[in-house]
């Protein structure tokens, strides 16, 4: 297993200017998001550092790394969720189809609703399961009652929870299982029809069969959304992601191809943490 | 080493001197006994008021020589004129509709302006502007009633509301629920600001996420999660509003009369009780016993608020898990 | 798919949002003004009333002679009877509540009656003072009242209590209590479920663990919440007027069976008055009134943080 082994001092670099190793095939998706020596502090307490990386439309890219390398604040700055934290501040460039995310003046309202966000532990308001899923839409327009209705199903649908909620519409979402509630904000997130769907270790407070049944979701909403998921799994990482990204102590240690990165990493450090050995 | 250090331990525990199991039980018994007697004071408390205020409401109601006085011609009669002319009046409706008035404009108050402090003190403030003004508010909930209703006395009427309108006179409606609305404003507040703060901030992220302005988290999720502890925190104020008593017995006025008008004045339920138990009407009297049956009434009322507000609490307490 | 809809401009939500922060920001103003304004009228009208004189004297027909000897005693005297039964049954109950009755219907009741006694208005309790301690209910007449003692000498007691400053303390146990209770039951919440298992795990008795684990590290915050709650016996004046506070005293207590009156009684008595000479009196005995509070809630704000810091962390 040390059939990699460099020197960090030189490969670091190569690693970051080689952001996006995977060989690009003909006819490569469009870039959605665009990292540019991206760094971000909280504070004085400098948590992102020089980030470059690049991220395709329509695939899914896994973020991995161990807790507190960033990896949840780089989310969060994608959707400027910063925003709501005193102190946190971002230099850099970040961009989603040309966008730039770390513009003062950039219209976070506007840019939520184009990026989605699924949270950790699953956070379904008070409410109907419907007027949870309708919660975003009636937020940006003003819907008829058919047209809301069609709009909940469909997102459900698309959740994969349909079937098991079509009764129950107007029941609470807290009386939902922690799986299903993890779909539910799924829904809601998919109802405003994002671009990108952010996901931060959206499996971690689930069981195994939840977390199967929100894997093969994440498999087929790749088609319609730009999907970055956070995961502690390394088999999810593998299972679900285009492109892995490796994080620690707040750098990009390596990404590339889920295959590759698990099996011959580039980086000790890389190989290190993929195979159990710290993290 | 440790071996030996165990051994040495576990015989040095057995050099102390056993202590009595039974003595032990025994006072264990003794205590928890003597702490039950003192919870049942409480109990008793509850229990001595409802029967004491039964009692001496039957003995109004049975009372000799006034037959015309019933429990449904006090509940019902529009009239309340117990010490004026030869003919008494028992009709509680106009210290209701006063007390009811009165708190009216307590809650048209309050409520709004606590409310959006709350809000502002839950998503708006700064750690440490919350911090100032919540002491701020703690020092308005010390402040003893008597000294709002001299505030009402000699401020609100006389530089607020008199130069506003002429018919407001020294005593009126309005000065006096302005005032217990003053008073009632830290309970609205710091309620139901803990009740918006008990919201997760996963919800608002939640809320956030999908693109919602301030405006819509706090309106649209935040305080609809909270709501069950707000409505509580209302009913609450509510409640103390109805039972005030120094603020209103001295800037209302005394004299019981049936209006919506708040430039009149009007008596309250407990301003008439002070006004019986401050002057001289004799014991036994007819009078003298009316004001345990509006103390009935007052205890009815508010016990049936406070029920309300903890059922609302109870059973319509959002778990955000 | 959601394309469907009306497109509701994102500046009309943007002026929402700006609304309601001027309308939060405004009432938050005018709280705060209420409040400014309120503290500044009542000194501009009490400040050049305040003397030595003044705390030293008793009531006079004369304002500029007038001062508060007699109530501030008065208050001194039935807080302290009341904070010496309020306080202990108050953390007696909240031990039985939280430590020994837990989860049993007995105590959902116990528990549903304390807050109704909570709602219950203070001049509801004066009455069941009244009848309790001023008249023993009617089996002992006042006027063959059992008595104990030297009527002058400073033990002296006589069932019933009548309108003494025994009755008057009691009558504001009565009020606090619910008030302590609840205090007390949340400062016992607040201590870790850990210790109390540390301690059982031990072999200690409930009692045991109780005097030994939960008491002290709850003491803090149950003397925050007493403090606090004899902050509002001390402004109460209501209940004190049913039983029989004495509006104008000439004399201070001398034992428990003594007349009495509480400055809330005198301030009230002073405010009722047409002439402004005794409103401007008034105003400076509720500068004394909120002096007393402010020293309350400072020892109570002290407390907090000297004890409680080296058991948070
Ligand atoms: N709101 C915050 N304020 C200050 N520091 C924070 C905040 N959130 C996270 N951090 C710090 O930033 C670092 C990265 O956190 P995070 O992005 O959450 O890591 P990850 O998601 O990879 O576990 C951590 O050291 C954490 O302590
Ligand atoms: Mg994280």
């Amino acid at each position: 297993m040390s059939h990699v082994l460099m020197d960090p001092a030189t490969t670091i670099p190569q690693a970051q200017s080689g952001s996006t190793p995977t060989p690009a095939p003909a006819g490569t998706p469009p870039l959605a998001v665009e990292m540019r020596g991206l760094s971000a502090w909280y504070g004085t307490h400098q948590v992102l550092q020089s980030i470059d990386l690049d991220i395709a439309a329509n695939r899914v890219c896994a973020l991995i790394g161990p807790s507190g390398c960033g990896k949840s604040t780089l989310l969060r700055w994608l959707n400027r969720m910063n925003d709501t934290i005193a102190g946190a501040r971002a230099s850099g460039r970040l961009s989603l189809h040309g966008l730039d995310l770390l513009d003062r003046a950039l219209d976070v309202v506007d840019l939520r609703r184009r990026v989605g966000m699924v949270f950790q532990k699953p956070n379904p308001f008070p409410k109907s399961i419907f007027d949870n899923v309708a919660f975003g839409p009636r937020l940006h327009r003003a819907y008829g009652r058919t047209d809301l209705e069609e709009l909940v199903e469909q997102s459900l649908r698309a959740s994969a929870l349909w079937e098991e909620v079509k009764d129950r519409l107007k029941k609470s979402a807290l009386s939902l299982s922690g799986g299903q509630q993890q779909r539910l904000c799924i829904a809601r997130a998919i109802a405003v029809d994002p671009e990108v769907l952010l996901m931060d270790e959206p499996c971690s407070a689930l069981d195994p069969r939840s977390t199967a049944s929100i894997e093969e979701l994440i498999r087929e909403l790749r088609e319609n959304y730009t999907i970055i998921i956070v995961t502690h799994n390394m088999p999810q990482a593998s299972r679900v992601s285009d492109t892995t990204a490796f994080f620690d102590e707040g750098k990009l240690i390596e990404s590339g191809d889920p295959d590759t990165l698990f099996t011959t990493p580039r980086e000790r450090r890389t190989e290190d943490y993929v195979s159990g050995r710290f993290g | 080493m440790t071996a030996v250090a165990a051994r040495n331990a576990a015989e040095i525990s057995q050099r102390g001197r056993l202590r009595h199991v039974g003595i032990r039980q025994c006072t264990e018994g003794i205590i928890e006994w003597s702490l039950w007697g003192l919870t049942m004071l409480s109990v008793l408390t509850t229990v001595a008021i409802i029967a004491v205020l039964v009692w001496e409401s039957t003995g109004f109601f049975t009372m000799a020589g006034h037959d015309d006085v019933t429990v449904w011609s006090f509940l019902t009669g529009t009239t309340w004129s117990p010490l004026l002319g030869a003919e008494p009046a028992f009709g509680i409706l106009p210290l209701v509709t006063g007390t009811l008035l009165v708190t009216a404009i307590a809650g048209a108050f309050a409520i709004p302006v606590g409310l959006l402090t709350a809000v502002y003190l839950s998503e708006y403030a700064s750690p440490s502007t919350r911090g100032w003004l919540k002491s701020a508010l703690e020092i308005l909930a010390g402040v003893p009633t008597v000294v709002y209703g001299f505030f009402a006395l000699t401020f609100i009427t006389p530089y607020l509301l008199q130069p506003l309108s002429e018919s407001f006179g020294t005593y009126n409606a309005m000065g006096a629920g302005i005032a217990v609305g003053i008073m009632i404003l830290p309970i609205v507040c710091s309620l139901s600001e803990d009740s918006l703060r008990a919201v997760p901030q996963s919800l608002r992220d939640g809320a956030y996420a999908l693109g919602s302005t301030k405006f819509d988290v706090t309106a649209k999720v935040v305080v609809p999660a909270g709501l069950s502890g707000v409505i509580a925190a209302f009913l609450l104020a509510l409640t103390r509003a109805i039972g005030e008593t120094m603020i209103v017995a001295l800037a209302a006025g005394g004299l019981a009369q049936l209006t919506a008008n708040p430039s009149q004045q009007v008596q309250t339920m407990t301003a008439y009780m002070v006004q019986i138990f401050l002057g001289d009407a004799p014991a036994n009297g007819i009078e003298y016993r009316s004001s345990y049956a509006v103390a009935m009434t007052l205890f009815a009322l508010t016990f049936a608020m406070t029920w309300a507000g903890a059922i609302v609490l109870k059973r319509y307490r959002e778990e955000y898990e | 798919m959601t394309t469907i809809g009306q497109e509701i401009p994102i500046a009309t939500r943007r002026r929402k949002d700006k609304l309601m922060l001027a309308a939060c920001l405004g009432a938050t103003t005018l709280a705060v003004t209420v409040l400014s304004v309120l503290l500044l009228s009542i000194f501009v009208q009490g400040a050049s009333s305040l003397s030595w004189s003044f705390l030293t004297s008793f009531a006079s027909r004369k304002p500029a002679q007038a001062g508060i000897l007699s109530p501030l005693m008065g208050s001194l005297w039935v807080c302290a009877i009341c904070a010496l039964v309020a306080i202990p049954v108050g953390i007696a109950t909240a031990i039985y509540l939280e430590e020994y009755a837990r989860r049993s219907r007995l105590r959902n009741f116990i528990q549903l009656n304390i807050s109704n006694l909570s709602g219950v208005p203070s001049i509801v309790y004066g009455i069941l003072a009244l009848a309790a301690f001023g008249r023993c209910f009617g089996a002992i007449s006042a006027d063959d009242p059992l008595s104990l003692g030297d009527p002058d000498g400073f033990f002296y007691l006589q069932l019933p209590f009548g309108r003494s400053v025994l009755a008057g303390g009691l009558t504001l146990s009565l009020v606090i209590l619910p008030i302590m209770i609840i205090a007390a039951q949340e400062a016992l919440r607040a201590v870790p479920p850990s210790l109390r298992q540390a301690a059982l795990a031990l072999g200690s008795t409930r009692w045991q663990m109780v005097w030994k684990v939960t008491l002290p590290s709850a003491m803090p915050t149950m003397m925050t919440g007493a403090i606090l709650s004899m902050s509002r016996a001390i402004g109460e004046a209501a209940p004190l007027l049913v039983v029989g506070g004495v509006l104008l005293l000439f004399s201070v207590p001398e034992n428990l069976m003594s007349d009495f009156t509480v400055l809330p009684l005198q301030i009230y008595n002073w405010a009722g008055r047409p002439q402004a000479e005794f409103h401007k009196i008034a105003a400076a005995a509720i500068i004394v009134q909120l002096a007393v509070l402010l020293a309350f809630n400072a020892v109570a704000i002290i407390i907090r943080r000297k004890l409680q810091r080296p058991l948070q962390s």
